[in-house]
């Protein structure tokens, strides 16, 4: 059925946007634990180093998502922005003031500006994935109805909210610290190294006790996607958490290679295993499924075209972003200007 | 804070603060987005420039504008995310029956805006390591694809104005030909008016930051040809759209009456309609207007027997409000233009008799008012075609008040948005300014610190091994 490829098109989107836009939120999160102008400088450089070139075109999943989902799923779409209101603004808000912040920040010298900006940045890469993380829990525990006329804190408040909002916080920071640990010891800085690989573990493990939580809250706020979760989805579930403790086995052993696929991988196999677990039902406790709430033929068609030639287009323009930026080609030229400034003043 | 809650009320419900949000932040994120579109290019045609010529002044200005371009994509980027947002948290009975329909443009607009955001990282930050032509070829995609995004974007409210392409059946669409959404009939003039304005807003406002300049006395190259490149580019524009603008005003005569004869104050259909420049509409009369018999009919079909459909052909409830607001809007915009036709014609006039620029300090006051002049028309635009096509959101087929949120609190989105755009708004010309400040001091200016705090990396570990 196309409208399932649809479906997979949208848990797709979710996946990439989880895996690179959340390694850019983490990266917030890292710099706003740095700690002091001494100490905090070396792990900021290279957060806004990994972040800087790419940052803008992950975060364009997002508009993807929202465009695909409402495309695909006008009355779905329309019962989320309605019933979960509230916590959509405050995320949309903290994405203005983390992208501003971020820009704003390189652009500035003086160093009261830079840590205003910084913080900016920092705290609202914070807010975001929680708040996003609270609408997600909201639809997972049926919190969202059918036709809502009116936003409710009940919606997105419940405790499967709240440990989702959690959650996603805590993934964003394991996913950027793997990424971190990995680009730091390919640019042969050790002690780097080691200090994400500290903070990828640490998050690895509040991730996956918070998955835990997450699952055992899910048996009672919405029994038959944790029937889901622990039957059709089961393989995934197994496959995310082996995936988390092969990266703490590596993280513990001292390497590097292989972290980055690792993580993604369990990060996408949790998103797939929800779809997997709660397919066809599109908004859990309503009667809307994929069946019965997907926009006409033609339209679903439209969107595969759409992917089709994204996935040509995007896909290889992509690769092309990342490979250039691997082999650090890419870099701000405002740095540079001022290195250059200061080694002729040497 | 009262007082507006009791208007919103009395107006029925959100709908008049939603507007109001949405009038703020598409007001504010237009003009990124006529960065997004326009700059790359003009920032290509002085690398090009830098390339082909070897000309060093050229390069550093491409370099110079490539950091403010960085600024205003990533400002751009976020302020449109909020749109994206508010499609559904303002707009959900809007979306929820024709967000299907909705989804084809802007399908493809996120393709355009994926292929933007990539090749901006690539070309922003491929300055230093990239060869010369390589990275020239890397900014083209960013040019292509913001003018993309800019047809999609407009196929979207085009379809709003002139909404095709579907079938309904019970509040719900059962069909859709994607191709007649996308190319409907408004889209033919709409587009091509949107991205010669963007063109024109970015030409006309780099230029004025240059003009600025050279009468303070920096009649250097640099400044010259900081002025000389987006001006021309702006100014060869002009004409052209104001043809293209005439179009438009002609198609929406016939297609849209009712917002024509807002625009224009017609207020019975009839023939021999006159034409008000300026002037206020109070309950069905025009005051302080200048009159100019028979003059709409002769613009509407080159005839001063022309029907021109006015007001009074649909229900008061059906009719556009504020309708002065509307029709200042227009005459602004189009005497705005004229007045960028004017700037033009005397470079033109002066450049053809001496090849230079004028030298009359008139002339760069005339260049300063350009950016301004070119924003104002661009917003007044804006009113004319969406406070015009009220109380329609899909023209003839869905109100505004139908889309609209029934949440309660958009009061609160909306002070929430224009505390955040007015911080984020001057904070970003506040950076904009510095930068200029800086790239003025020259090389001597040594920063306080590195990005981010923390002196640059190359110092990160002091060793005691400096480098000889």
């Amino acid at each position: 059925m196309i409208v399932d490829v649809v479906g997979g098109i949208l848990l797709a989107g979710l996946t990439l946007y989880a895996a690179l836009g959340g390694a850019d939120f983490g990266g917030g999160l890292w710099d706003l634990l740095a700690g002091g102008y001494q100490r905090g400088r070396a792990p900021r450089q290279l957060i806004d180093d990994t972040i800087t070139p790419v940052w803008e075109a992950n975060h364009v999943w997002l508009i993807f998502i929202l465009v695909i989902f409402w495309t695909a799923f006008p009355q779905a779409f329309a019962a989320v922005m309605t019933a979960a209101a509230l916590p959509l603004w405050l995320a949309a808000f903290g994405i203005v003031l983390r992208g501003a912040g971020f820009a704003f920040r390189k652009e500035v010298e003086a160093l009261h500006w830079q840590r205003l900006f910084g913080a900016t940045f920092a705290f609202s890469s914070l807010i975001v994935p929680f708040f996003m993380g609270t609408v997600i829990g909201a639809i997972a525990s049926g919190r969202v109805p059918a036709n809502p006329a009116h936003t409710d804190l009940a919606v997105w408040t419940g405790p499967t909210s709240l440990l989702i909002g959690a959650l996603f916080v805590a993934v964003c920071a394991y996913l950027a610290a793997t990424f971190l640990t990995r680009e730091a010891s390919r640019r042969g800085d050790h002690r780097l190294s080691r200090y994400f690989a500290q903070r990828a573990a640490t998050a690895g493990a509040i991730s996956g006790v918070l998955s835990l939580a997450t699952l055992l809250e899910i048996h009672s706020a919405n029994p038959a996607l944790y029937h889901g979760l622990t039957h059709r989805g089961l393989p995934l579930v197994i496959v995310s958490a082996a995936c988390g403790l092969a990266v703490i086995a590596l993280l513990a052993t001292g390497h590097s290679q292989g972290l980055r696929p690792l993580s993604v991988l369990g990060v996408a196999a949790i998103v797939w295993g929800w779809g997997v677990a709660q397919h066809p039902v599109l908004l859990p406790g309503t009667g809307l499924t994929l069946f019965t709430a997907s926009a006409p033929h033609a339209i679903l068609v439209t969107v595969v075209v759409v992917f089709v030639a994204a996935a040509l287009l995007v896909g290889p323009s992509f690769l092309l972003l990342f490979s250039l930026h691997g082999h650090q080609l890419l870099e701000s030229q405002n740095l540079q200007e001022k290195a250059d400034e200061t080694g002729a003043g040497r | 804070m009262h007082a507006m809650q009791v208007l919103a009320a009395a107006a029925g419900g959100q709908v008049v603060p939603a507007r109001a949000q949405m009038a703020t932040t598409l007001g504010f994120h237009i003009i990124l987005a006529c960065f997004g579109i326009a700059f790359p290019a003009i920032v290509l045609v002085a690398e090009y420039r830098g390339l082909r010529r070897s000309d060093d002044v050229a390069m550093l200005l491409a370099r110079r504008w490539s950091q403010v371009l960085g600024v205003l994509v990533a400002v751009g980027a976020v302020t449109g995310t909020v749109l994206s947002f508010e499609m559904g948290l303002l707009w959900p009975g809007l979306m929820r029956t024709y967000g299907a329909v909705l989804g084809v443009p802007f399908g493809f607009e996120g393709i355009f805006f994926f292929l933007e955001a990539i090749f901006t990282g690539i070309y922003l930050y491929g300055w230093q390591r990239l060869p010369g032509w390589t990275h020239f070829w890397t900014g083209i995609p960013i040019a292509l694809t913001g003018i993309g995004g800019a047809v999609a974007v407009m196929a979207a409210n085009s379809w709003m104005n002139q909404p095709g392409g579907f079938t309904l059946s019970h509040g719900r669409i059962v069909a859709v030909d994607p191709w007649q959404v996308f190319f409907n009939r408004a889209s033919l003039y709409e587009t091509p008016h949107m991205i010669l304005a963007a063109y024109m807003v970015v030409g006309f406002m780099v230029a004025s930051v240059y003009a600025a300049g050279i009468l303070k006395g920096h009649r250097d190259r640099y400044h010259r040809l900081g002025f000389g490149i987006p001006f021309t580019i702006g100014a060869i524009l002009t004409p052209v759209q104001i043809f293209v603008g005439d179009t438009a005003a002609r198609a929406i005569a016939s297609e849209q009456p009712v917002k024509f004869a807002a625009i224009e104050y017609v207020t019975r259909t009839g023939r021999g309609v006159a034409e008000y420049l300026g002037g206020f509409y109070v309950n069905g009369k025009v005051y302080f207007g200048l009159r100019i018999p028979d003059a709409d009919s002769l613009l509407v079909g080159f005839s001063p027997h022309t029907r021109v459909i006015g007001l009074n052909s649909v229900a008061p409830a059906d009719r556009p409000p504020a309708l002065t607001l509307i029709h200042l809007s227009f005459d602004a915009m189009v005497g705005l233009a004229f007045l960028l036709l004017l700037a033009g014609l005397w470079a033109l006039l002066v450049w053809r008799r001496r090849r230079g620029l004028p030298r009359q300090t008139w002339f760069w006051w005339l260049g300063i008012l350009c950016g301004p002049a070119a924003l104002a028309a661009m917003e007044c635009g804006w009113i004319v075609t969406e406070v015009g096509r009220q109380p329609w959101v899909v023209y003839q087929l869905m109100t505004t008040s139908q889309a609209a949120t029934t949440n309660g609190g958009v009061i609160d989105s909306l002070t929430a948005v224009i505390v955040l755009y007015a911080v984020l708004g001057v904070a970003t010309l506040v950076i904009l300014r510095m930068l200029a400040r800086r790239w003025r001091q020259g090389p001597q200016a040594e920063p306080e610190a590195g990005v981010p705090y923390g002196p640059p990396a190359e110092r990160r570990e002091p060793t005691g091994r400096e480098p000889a």
